[in-house]
């Protein structure tokens, strides 16, 4: 009896030991003006333990790789992003988390670290063996340390911009070797929950797809006496249901992932759907979701006030009446190619105060040595309802790491307002430039740009050549250059109320919010790909002998008259080649030799 | 003399406020055989516009300007282009009074009269010059610089002369060559010979090594406290030694260093280098009467073998060759030479941009104007040698060879 209550005793100090975790699953679903659908998944663990101090042994549900790796090279918050693909903004919207195109990794390490460069190199080796990327092809030609954006998402105490490394692989694919380790660290995996839905088939047949760790230290309860540690999985991907769908803006878990839900996954505490109803201006009566959903939630997300239908796969009521969950969106009209112009010029941004970033894909490029890169043309519209309040500025940073090959030459920032005639203002220039070789170029600035405007920034660079051994593999691809980074506190026209991060939906807790009057958003722009001039990769030898040649010729003709002198030439006779040219030279008609 | 010389300045300043104000303006400051990594103008307001910013201009990889450039193009940016025009004509005025007073039995005085202003002629309407002017390179002011030492020299102010060089080595590192001829032309002048064991040889070269050295101490030290580092040696002199920019320019090492394999980019470096600075050493034994000429030739091998040489270069010796202009009669292939140098300046911007712009031709099209271009110069300096060299021959040996036998004799190099 003793022994029994002094086992339980142990039993519960050791659970107690070694922190609770909890782990919640969501599915968004966004249908998206176009006629796309997006559809976020997040998995977001969170377990109260502190791994930094006292060795953590025993691992739950917070993957044992990715643990190990925070506690041994005293990480404090890690963001990975592989995306394929590119977010249009102009037609899909503001999405909260967007991701640049191609591999993205920013990290900040504790105080503690005392070689920071060390332990990035180390990160970036072992979490291109985590996740099968490339990313240990991250060293100093491209990584930056910024120092206005890129703040912590989680707990910070102080900031030392020398603990944050930043770094961007543009030319990185993503596919299914990357999403299959990714899944690996999911405490059910792909076989039962939400992550059934993750197959590799579907989802990368898509026009984005974005998958992203990030992990991070967070308060453990409203007095923030203990860290906690959440790590969030997210995976973005949108697909095009419109033109696969046979014209038809219908879609479904079915038809968009080949799968349904079937159950929750048995280790999560919350397991929820959501499916975005808001109802935009003209589409309220025409859309149908089914099943219909047991609750309806309201959030207010970027500004919006948006409704959504919620499916808890949780609760035992779902599954009563089929053992398949098939989330539906259906038409209530039948469509003709109007109702799709009509959607298309229902432009739901002009009612709502919003920063948007319009990518300018073709470039005016004077193709000899110079580029004027329209990086980010940035339209602030004044809200709606709040046209009579005055100019509302945003405030907003724009960080554009340039790797080394191009050096920048004026950067050039030009302000053209639209009606008004407002300047811009530059508070805060943070230039870094490049050396070659050793480190990419940095520009960071922060900007308040004046309402009803249009903002253009312009950077002009030069082509530089290198050396023939510096190309990669296809170098008349071309050089990426990674897309610049727009980081924004946009006011938000809503207040928004502090919310529990615990009782409110994942999609909007990813932003810790100050107050509830902005909101925070991170845009991209697009990558661009440069043409650099090449050598001839098959001629150094060649050249060598050539120039070799040259200077030859010079040091020939100057030995030549430094070492010898002017004489009288006596003549000679015979030799038999002698006696045969003078034969030609007297045809000729010239004097003898 | 005043009134053609007026003349010629107007029509030159005329020429460059014409192209200022057009549309050329832009492209030609563009071209890479104008501008190179060292002096282009836009480097210069790149850094000029880091300073602003707080940030050292040399932390980049940017800017390669002395630090005294900085200072004196801060004062002056408003101004850039009258800077640049008139640099040019403060230019042709000292070759104005640069009057070879080199005693020629075969040259007429009346000839002499009229060199400075084929010099100055050559300098100023030379489209090499004006188009590096309008590029508003700074490579107008090191021929300035050298302008200014040159005319020292000729004067016979060991000082100036010291002073001038020295602001020239600090400028680009190459003129430290011009040491010698400096040197000899100042010790004939004071009619000391030139002999080895002589005392007054020794003390006349300490003294003008010695205010040589320290000029251009004085001159590093202010640039060291005009911007309180030392950034600006490795940016400068290390960029100049090390040729780090491959960018494509007129000269010969680009490619080659484009093509290198890595094991040997520090031995060609060095080579290359070398090749710079030891033809003086045979030339000033060759040529010790003759310190002129030596610098001619000096100035000439500095412009071929820099590492980044540009049109603005070559214009500053090619000002010089009016001067010798009595030894036409002895140059051989003059006809074939010039016509390579037109044509090749012609069709550098051709293939470059059939390499650029048409993506038709690749980098060895230009590459190999290159070396034609090189070939045209060595040949053109070496032809002017042998000229000098034979010229010579005959002012001790009479004009007239025979032979033993009284036939006409020919003259060959042996």
């Amino acid at each position: 009896m003793l022994a029994a209550a002094a086992a339980l005793l142990l039993a519960a100090a050791g659970t107690v030991g070694a922190g609770r975790d909890a782990l919640r699953e969501e599915l968004l679903l966004t249908p998206l003006p176009a006629g796309d659908v997006a559809a976020t998944f997040q998995f977001r663990t969170r377990w109260d333990a502190d791994l930094q101090r006292g060795a953590v042994s025993h691992y739950r549900l917070f993957p044992k790789a990715l643990g190990q790796l925070v506690a041994a090279l005293g990480v404090r918050e890690l963001h990975l992003a592989l995306t394929q693909g590119f977010w249009r903004t102009q037609a899909w919207g503001q999405l909260p988390l967007q991701a640049p195109a191609g591999a993205e990794l920013w990290v900040w390490f504790q105080p503690t670290v005392t070689d920071v460069d060390k332990a990035w190199k180390e990160l970036s080796n072992i979490l291109s063996g985590i996740f099968c990327a490339s990313l240990n092809f991250i060293d100093s030609t491209n990584t930056v340390t910024p120092t206005a954006s890129f703040k912590p998402l989680g707990l910070a105490n102080g900031t030392d911009h020398n603990l944050l490394r930043y770094a961007v692989l543009p030319r990185e694919v993503v596919c299914t070797e990357n999403l299959t380790p990714w899944k690996k660290l999911l405490p059910c995996g792909s076989k039962a929950g939400l992550a059934v839905l993750l197959k590799a088939e579907r989802l990368f047949h898509s026009s984005y797809h974005s998958q992203a760790v990030h992990i991070r230290p967070i308060c453990r309860d409203a007095s923030c006496l203990a860290v906690s540690w959440e790590l969030r999985q997210t995976l973005t991907v949108v697909f095009d249901t419109f033109s696969s769908g046979q014209g038809k803006k219908d879609w479904s878990l079915f038809k968009m992932f080949s799968r349904t839900l079937t159950d929750a996954c048995p280790l999560a505490s919350q397991s929820k759907v959501y499916v975005d109803i808001s109802p935009k201006n003209k589409e309220k009566e025409l859309l149908e979701v089914t099943p219909p959903p047991a609750s309806v939630h309201e959030a207010i997300v970027q500004g919006d006030r948006r409704t959504y239908a919620v499916y808890d796969l949780l609760s035992p009521s779902l599954f009563n009446t089929s053992r398949s969950l098939n989330v539906q969106l259906k038409w209530k009209r039948p469509q003709d190619s109007s109702l799709r112009e009509w959607i298309w010029a229902a432009d739901w941004r002009d009612q709502h105060s919003h920063l948007q970033h319009t990518p300018i894909s073709g470039l005016p490029c004077d193709p000899a040595g110079d580029c004027a890169v329209v990086s980010a043309a940035l339209c602030a519209h004044s809200d709606y309802h709040h046209e009579g309040e005055g100019k509302q500025a945003k405030t907003a940073e724009a960080g554009a790491p340039t790797p080394w090959e191009m050096s920048r030459q004026c950067e050039i920032a030009q302000g053209s307002p639209g009606a008004t005639d407002a300047s811009l203002w530059l508070g805060y220039i943070h230039y870094q430039p490049a050396q070659d070789r050793r480190r990419p170029h940095l520009l960071e600035m922060l900007i308040q740009l004046p309402a009803n405007s249009v903002t253009k920034i312009t950077i002009q660079f030069e082509r530089a050549l290198l050396k023939w051994t510096e190309y990669p593999p296809d170098p008349n691809h071309g050089f990426y250059v990674s897309s610049s980074v727009l980081s924004a506190l946009v006011p938000s026209v809503i207040a928004m109320k502090d919310m529990d991060v615990e009782q409110s939906p994942l999609f909007t807790s990813l932003f810790p919010s100050l107050d509830g009057s902005s909101y925070f958003v991170r845009l991209y722009t697009e990558p661009l790909l440069v043409n650099l001039p090449t050598p001839d990769f098959s001629m150094p030898y060649n050249v060598i002998c050539l120039t070799c040649t040259v200077v030859a010729v010079c040091y020939g003709s100057f030995y030549n008259l430094l070492t010898r002198t002017f004489h009288v030439e006596e003549p000679s006779r015979g030799g038999l080649a002698k006696r045969l040219a003078n034969v030609i030279r007297k045809f000729r008609g010239v004097p003898p030799l | 003399m005043a009134a053609p010389l007026v003349l010629v300045v107007l029509v030159a300043v005329t020429v460059r406020a014409v192209l200022y104000r057009s549309t050329l303006a832009a492209f030609i400051s563009e071209r890479v055989e104008v501008a190179s990594p060292l002096n282009a103008w836009k480097r210069v307001v790149e850094g000029l516009a880091l300073l602003d910013l707080g940030v050292s201009p040399y932390s980049g990889a940017i800017f390669h300007e002395t630090p005294l450039i900085i200072y004196l193009f801060h004062f002056v940016i408003e101004y850039a282009e009258l800077v640049f025009m008139f640099k040019k004509q403060k230019l042709l005025i000292e070759l104005d009074k640069y009057a070879p007073d080199v005693a020629e039995l075969i040259r007429t005085p009346m000839e002499m009269h009229y060199i400075p202003l084929k010099v100055a002629l050559f300098y100023l309407l030379n489209p090499y010059t004006v188009m590096s002017c309008v590029a508003k390179s700074t490579c107008a002011i090191n021929n300035t610089v050298i302008a200014f030492f040159i005319l020292a020299t000729i004067k016979g102010s060991a000082f100036l002369s010291a002073v001038f060089l020295a602001l020239a080595t600090y400028q680009s590192l190459y003129p430290l060559t011009l040491f010698a001829p400096a040197l000899l032309y100042l010790l004939q002048r004071q009619f000391i010979p030139i002999k080895l064991k002589s005392k007054s040889f020794w003390l006349y070269t300490m003294q003008y090594a010695a205010l040589y050295l320290c000029s251009l101490v004085v001159i590093i030290c202010l640039s060291f406290f005009l911007l309180n580092s030392w950034d600006f040696i490795p940016s400068v002199y290390g960029f100049i030694l090390s040729v780090p920019d491959l960018t494509p320019n007129i000269g010969l090492f680009w490619y080659f260093f484009a093509e290198m394999f890595e094991h040997f980019s520090l031995f060609f470096v060095c080579v290359f280098q070398i090749n710079v600075f030891f033809y003086t050493i045979p030339l000033a034994i060759k040529l010790k009467e003759h310190p002129v000429f030596f610098m001619f030739v000096q100035i000439a091998i500095i412009s071929i073998f820099k590492s980044y040489p540009t049109v603005g270069d070559i214009a500053l010796y090619m000002a010089f060759l009016p001067v010798w202009n009595h030894l036409y009669r002895f140059l051989r292939n003059i006809f074939i030479l010039s016509c390579v140098l037109i044509v090749c300046s012609l069709l550098f911007p051709v293939l470059w941009h059939l390499w650029i712009y048409a993506g038709s031709a690749n980098s060895n099209f230009y590459y190999a104007i290159t070396l034609t271009f090189n070939i045209g110069q060595i040949l053109l300096i070496s032809d002017y040698f042998y000229a000098f060299l034979r010229r010579e021959y005959y002012l001790t040996h009479g004009l007239h060879l025979t032979r033993q036998d009284g036939t006409e004799a020919m003259l060959v190099l042996k």
